[in-house]
Parts: C-alpha cells; structure tokens; sequence
C-alpha cells in the first residue's frame, strides 16, 4: 500500500493556503477518489464540485501539479507519490471555497453569441440537404463538455485577465461550430473580431493540450475563424472595392 | 477503457452489476405530479416509479422530460392559485435547528463521522438488500439500517455552512436510512421474483397475490413505516387504445 501526500489549497474569496493530507492509494484509483476519500477521513468540509466520474460532466477540473485537469481521468499511477501533488482550483475564475470556482463568467459569455439561424428548408416537408463532409467538420467541436479547462489554461484569460475582451477558446469552438454549420446564415464576424477578441489569440496552442475531449481547439476552431474574420475585414482586394464602391455613392 | 488499464481484445473484463436506480418513488397523482401532500410534487426518479420492476436504459431520460415538465407546470399553477400558504415559524425553526445540529457538534475523532455511516449504510445495503435477497439477510438489513439511523442522530461534521460536503452528507444520511427502510421493507414483503427484485426463497414471478402494482409505505400511527398493497389499476381507455394502436 502506497501512502501519498496532497497539498490541497484551502480558502474562500478572501484568500487561503496549500493544507498536507496524507492518504493511503488503493488499486485503480483517480485523483477524485483520492481527495474524496481525505475528504471522508480527513477534510469533511472540503468544497469540490463533481458529478458523474467519468470525464463527461466536466465539473471536477482543478489543477493538479500545476497542470488543468478532470480530477475523474487523472489516474493516480501516472503521477509520482515521491513528492507531495499539489491539487489547486482554476486559476482563470474567481475561488468559492477550496477546490471550487465561479465560472459564471463563461455562462454570460455564451449568452452573447448570435445563435443558430438556419437557413429554410430545402425541401416542403421542413427538411434540410446538406454535404456529409460539411456534417463532419463540426462534429468534433459537439464533443466539447463545457470544463472550462481550456478557458483556465489560456493565457490572455489566466495571466492577462482580460475577461472583457476575449471570450477563451471553449467560446471561440463554440462559434466554430455555428458559423460552419451547413444551415446557419448568421454572420459573427465582425462580433469575433471586435467584442470577442479572436485575434488575442495567439495560437500557443496550450488549449488544445489540455482539452479531455481530445478536440483540435487552435488548429480546427480557431485559426479557421481568423482566417475568416481577416478575409472580412482586411482583405486588401475587397478593402479597395468598398473603398471605390463607397466614394460612389 | 482508458482508465480500468485494459485492452478488451486482448484479455478478458470483469463486469459486475451493481444499484444506480431506485424504481419506486414518492406516490404521485399522474397528471399533475403532486404527491399525498398539497403543493410536494415530485418527478424522475424521485417519483412514483413509472418503469415498474424494470427500467430500461434510456427510459428515465424520457421519464423525466415528460413528467418533468408536469411537474413543474401544475407546482406554477398550484402556486398562482393557492399562495405561499402560512407556514408555523415555529416547524421553520424546529427544521433550522435540527439541519444545524451536526455543525453544533462540530467533529472530533470521538463523535460520528457523516461518510463512514453512509459507507456502512452502503456497504449493507449492497451485501443485504442488493442484487439478490432472502428473507434472514433482510431481517438482518432491518435490525441494522434501525441501528445505523440511531448512531446518525448523533453525527457530527467540521467547518461551517458554506458548501460543506460533510454537512451535505450529514442531512442526506436521514433520507437515505429512510430510503433503504422502504426498500428493505418492499424487498421484505414481496414473496416473489420479479424484474430487478430476485429472491432465492420465492425464485418464481406470482401472478395471484403479488400482482400487484406497488406496495405503498407510509409513516403508519405509531411512526413506523407502514406497508399497504396497491391492486393494479384497469388501463384508462384512451391508454389502452394506444397499445392497441401500436400494436
């Protein structure tokens, strides 16, 4: 039997600091079956928000060794016992208590986005046809479950705090996927360039590593938006007929 | 199979059945959800137990949307047409007072710790009033779930009243011993198998006394639970037109 050593942030809004618990590991077991069972023995009145323990919820993220993850998918075997793990909230949101955080930033963010138009149907009975391939490109971003741990890692979010200028990449996927919808007719163009913030991004890449979902967050959501985004608004070509266009009228 | 470390093409699964649904719930009228008591409504798997001795995965999804939105919409309008109702200030704080006891007891290592009840409360309904059932075990299950409501009078929990987990699970353990009373006294009751419920002194389905459609319980004069038996009600006409319908 393997004896672990877990530094876990205590606190509230009002500040707080790392606590050592020592726990005994059993065969198979995650970092939430862990902290739950110091919890049990240990930390009756430690917060942490979880549900479904199986990495479909997403409401179990925290930081452990630094590094944003479901606390559920995170096998305890993969980590070393040598040295203390340190388990901390998301450092992007406001801390309620201990492990837990406000991220109802992110839920007013949502509000925001126009959402899906579609287009009419194309046939009298309300249907739709559509390209299988246009239905496939957006499959991947569906798989998203809303953990926020991307939001967490970003830095213009984490560092840089700015909140009110950029909605992070769960934000940046989630208008991926509407403005590739084969039936959508919306146009939030110029809402991601200006309000949004798509060019804060500067593609580190460091959502789509944390991603539990596996979804090509900078590579297929993201960088297709600014391309899109730059070809509406700085297109030299198109730039010069709106110029000409508009001294016309 | 990401986290069990296992390669399924390659080397045999051990898979084990185990409880995640409770198939039986809070009586309710149909239409509105309301429950015996004025303006408790209740839907899911809180309610009534519309699945009988069996769901099917992916029923209760349905379930809940269906009765779900039932539920709410007659609670919206009982509301609009009744009132908020006077309530005793006096059961308000009896109530206030007694949901804080377990803080007021603030834990030590010599007081009761709310998890290791619930882990006990488990651990004896898995082992006795689990998969499969008889009638000594469930004797035992009685005697035990009686002895664990006692001790959980007096659990005590740390820290205050913001999002404590330990006092979450403290006022859980109150309802989940009530819980597993009705189940240990259903399982009790019924001489037969059937559906989920197995017992290997009544192995066979019965279709004379035990067909019944749900055995109610309730808080009987002397504050025991108190089992009464349900007949099976005739199909509505128009439900029944349905199932012809269909086919």
């Amino acid at each position: 039997m393997t004896t672990a050593t877990f530094n876990i942030w205590r606190g509230d809004a009002a500040g707080g600091e790392f606590k050592e618990y020592k726990t005994e590991l059993s065969e198979g077991m995650v970092v939430l079956d862990a902290v739950h069972q110091v919890q049990a023995e240990q930390a009756q009145d430690l917060a942490i928000r979880w549900n479904c323990k199986a990495g479909k919820c997403g409401s179990c993220s925290a930081e452990v060794n630094g590094m944003p993850k479901l606390m559920c998918m995170t096998r305890m075997s993969d980590l070393p016992t040598d040295a203390p793990i340190t388990i901390q909230p998301l450092k992007a949101f406001p801390p309620i208590k201990d492990l837990v955080t406000d991220v109802s930033w992110n839920y007013e963010v949502k509000k925001k986005i126009a959402p899906f138009k579609p287009r009419k149907p194309d046939f009298e009975d309300g249907s739709w046809k559509m390209h299988q391939s246009d239905v496939d490109r957006i499959q991947e971003f569906r798989k998203c479950i809303e953990c926020y741990l991307c939001q967490d890692v970003c830095h213009v979010l984490r560092d840089h705090h700015m909140h009110e200028e950029f909605i992070g990449p769960r934000f940046l996927v989630y208008s991926a996927a509407l403005e590739m919808h084969p039936l959508d007719t919306e146009d939030r163009k110029e809402d991601l360039r200006e309000a949004q913030g798509v060019g804060l991004c500067n593609i580190t890449k460091c959502c789509t590593k944390v991603c539990p979902e596996g979804i090509t967050i900078t590579d297929n959501a993201i960088i297709p938006l600014k391309e899109r985004v730059v070809d509406d608004a700085y297109d030299p070509l198109t730039r010069l007929v709106q110029l000409v266009t508009k001294k016309k009228s | 199979m990401e986290l069990a470390g296992i390669d399924i093409t390659k080397e045999p699964m051990e898979v084990g059945p185990t409880t995640h649904y409770v198939m039986g719930g809070i009586r309710v009228d149909p239409e509105s959800q309301m429950s015996t008591v004025p303006g408790l409504f209740a839907a899911g798997e809180a309610g009534a137990g519309l699945h009988g001795a069996n769901r099917l995965g992916g029923n209760s999804l349905s379930d809940l949307l269906v009765f779900g939105k039932r539920a709410g919409e007659y609670a919206a309008s009982f509301v609009n047409e009744k009132g908020l109702g006077d309530i005793d200030p006096e059961e308000i704080h009896k109530a206030e007072q007694e949901a804080l006891d377990p803080l007021k007891r603030q834990y030590q290592s010599t007081t009761l710790n709310p998890y290791k009840l619930q882990f006990e409360l488990q651990d004896l309904l898995q082992d006795k009033v689990g998969i499969i059932r008889q009638k000594d075990t469930l004797e035992e299950a009685h005697k035990e779930i009686d002895e664990l409501a006692k001790k959980a009078e007096l659990v005590a929990v740390s820290g205050d009243r913001q999002f404590n987990p330990g006092w979450h699970t403290a006022l859980d353990l109150k309802h989940l011993l009530t819980v597993a009373k009705a189940c240990a006294c259903s399982a009790l009751a019924r001489k037969e198998s059937r559906g989920a419920h197995s017992r290997v002194d009544f192995p066979d389905k019965e279709t004379g006394h035990w067909a019944k459609h749900t055995i109610g319980l309730r808080k009987g004069e002397d504050g025991k639970m108190e089992i009464v038996e349900t007949p099976i009600l005739e199909i509505p006409e128009k439900l029944q037109k349905i199932i012809e319908e269909q086919g």
